[in-house]
């Protein structure tokens, strides 16, 4: 019996399946399928559908740099973790926002069109919201794997076209 | 003396399946649903062990049996997947794929002359195989009405109870049929009756979508006439790496080995580090790739019904096994090759009762599975 996980594997491994590859996939019919993923929508647990890409293999001068930042911050009575983060993820810029264990507290991605734009984004937006104590800035050089997607997969089809 | 093949080999002709691949290597950009193995390149995990097991030098034969590693991990793996309980010294063989076992036990548990009854449509190389080891074969085949499983009845209307031994595979390659406990149960009967020895070629026993596969060996009065074969071509993805192991009692393995230990030494030694660490640390990966092929078989399955082409269910392997909506198979598949650019097989390539049909192997991106699809349906409209 197919479920609504099935449904979110499936979304979760390729967002352009069409209700009809769902509903072939699984043992939903195609309304179905339309009303789990309504379902599912409204619920907030699909919250978007996005392509990866690999900036880095679009052959334009057109720059996209983006950022990891290490935010610590000092919290008081009135303010908490989840106020901090509202105050930051509104920001544009901000592609993910996590609270993270260990060292630091944030682990906050940011993108930009230029180093400029960004080195601007943190040291005016962000550094002086009054409980962050430090940031650390690492500039992405080059990107390897996203969101479960390996950029350079060596792993080619080396099959024989037909075999036993 | 000349060197001209022996009689033997002589008798084989070459595989049906080579003459497709022949047309299919002619012509550029194909889609194949003509393969038999999986699409998905061995866990990465494993293939990492056999590298630090190249840079640690562990380059030398093993024992002839396999590392006692390996044998102890696929003991208590084959206890708990399927309650297979074998001993991992007396027991257990590991082999250069399921395919040297099988042809080991053709050749080191029977006589030439004996016969062993081959359920067939079947993996290409069992009918070779006991050729090849002076072995008469009695064909059965098994029915499309029954979908494809193997039964009393086909087993008796085949003379298969006159034979010595019996060799089958399930879940089926070309078929995708699996078979349920109750229906081994019958098969077992006839065996015990008869008092034939069974190979029983578990391959893709971790690759069942409908139900648990149960092994022969474990119905009761079977162990001690039944020798199994499995490997790590299938459910881990890893038939390059050419690893097998068959389990029997402890005579035939023993018989199996002694000519193993002449003709083999011992199984490829990368591979059983690779074997070990998919044991130890593959299994997520195992029902991932399960995972994969289920939508798959859903998918090819729920699109032969849209475009009205007869298939019973298949629910193991990655194969589905449709019916052909031509009289001629050979000539429809050559034709979908070369005016659609798809591989398919004609089931005759895997002997009786396959004509008719043709293997479609699901072992294929959902992507170029639907390209596939689109292309099927326009085919035959
Ligand atoms: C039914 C069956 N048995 C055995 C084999 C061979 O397996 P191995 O790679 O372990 O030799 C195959 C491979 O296609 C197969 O389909």
């Amino acid at each position: 019996m197919s479920s609504r996980r099935d449904i979110l594997d499936l979304l979760g491994e390729n967002a352009r399946y069409t209700t009809e590859d769902l509903a072939h996939m699984t043992d939903f019919t195609e309304s179905e399928v339309e009303e789990v993923v309504a379902e599912l929508e409204d619920a907030g647990v699909i919250t978007g559908y996005q392509a990866v890409i690999n900036w880095d293999a679009l052959e334009t001068d057109a720059e996209r740099v983006r950022a990891t930042v290490e935010l610590n911050v000092a919290l008081d009575r009135e303010t908490n973790y989840g106020d901090i983060a509202d105050r930051i993820a509104k920001f544009p810029e901000v592609t993910s926002l996590r609270l993270v264990s260990g060292d630091y507290d944030f682990d906050l991605t940011v993108e930009g069109d230029s180093m400029r734009e960004v080195s601007h984004f943190i040291s005016d937006k962000v550094a002086p919201i009054p409980e962050i104590t430090q940031t650390v800035t690492h500039y992405i050089m080059e990107s390897y794997k996203e969101q479960g997607t390996e950029f350079d997969d060596h792993d080619d089809d080396d099959r024989l076209s037909v075999s036993p | 003396m000349t060197l001209e093949p022996a009689d033997r080999v002589d008798a084989v002709p070459p595989s049906g399946i080579r003459r497709f691949f022949e047309l299919a290597e002619e012509m550029d950009d194909i889609i194949s649903l003509g393969v038999g193995e999986p699409d998905f390149s061995a866990p990465w995990a494993a293939r990492e062990a056999a590298i630090t097991s190249l840079e640690r030098g562990q380059t030398s034969y093993t024992a002839n049996k396999g590392k006692r590693e390996l044998r102890t991990r696929i003991s208590r793996f084959e206890d708990a997947a399927r309650d297979l309980r074998y001993d991992p010294d007396e027991e257990i063989l590991v082999t250069a794929g399921a395919s040297e076992g099988l042809d080991l036990a053709f050749r080191a548990l029977l006589n030439s002359g004996d016969k062993l009854a081959v359920a067939q449509p079947c993996y290409v190389s069992y009918v070779p195989g006991a050729t090849f080891a002076g072995v008469d074969v009695v064909d059965v085949p098994t029915r499309a009405e029954d979908e494809f499983k193997l039964t009393r009845e086909v087993l008796e209307a085949s003379g298969a109870a006159e034979a010595d031994a019996l060799v089958y595979c399930y879940p089926n390659n070309p078929t995708g049929a699996t078979m349920t406990g109750d229906e081994l149960r019958e098969v077992a009967a006839f065996c015990r009756e008869h008092d034939l020895v069974v190979f029983s070629d578990e391959i893709y026993a971790d690759l069942t979508y409908e139900h648990e596969h149960i092994s022969i060996a474990t119905l009761p009065g079977m162990r001690e006439r039944t020798v199994v074969f499995n490997g790590f071509s299938k459910a881990f993805a890893m038939t390059g790496f050419r690893l097998g192991y068959a389990m029997g009692p402890e005579e035939a393995i023993t018989a199996m080995n002694r000519v193993h230990q002449y003709t083999m030494l011992s199984a490829p030694t990368t591979a059983q580090h690779a074997a070990i660490e998919a044991l130890d640390n593959c299994q997520a990966d195992v029902r991932e790739m399960t995972a994969q092929y289920d939508r798959r078989r859903n998918y090819v399955l729920s699109r032969f019904e849209d475009m009205g082409l007869s298939c019973f269910p298949a629910s193991g392997a990655f194969y589905a096994f449709p019916e052909c909506p031509w009289d001629d198979a050979d000539e429809f598949a050559e034709a979908f090759l070369q005016e659609q650019k798809v591989a398919v097989v004609p089931g005759s390539a895997f002997g009786a009762g396959g004509d008719g049909h043709l293997r479609i192997s699901y072992a294929t991106g959902l992507d170029e599975l639907k390209t596939a699809m689109n292309r099927l349906e326009s085919f035959i409209s």
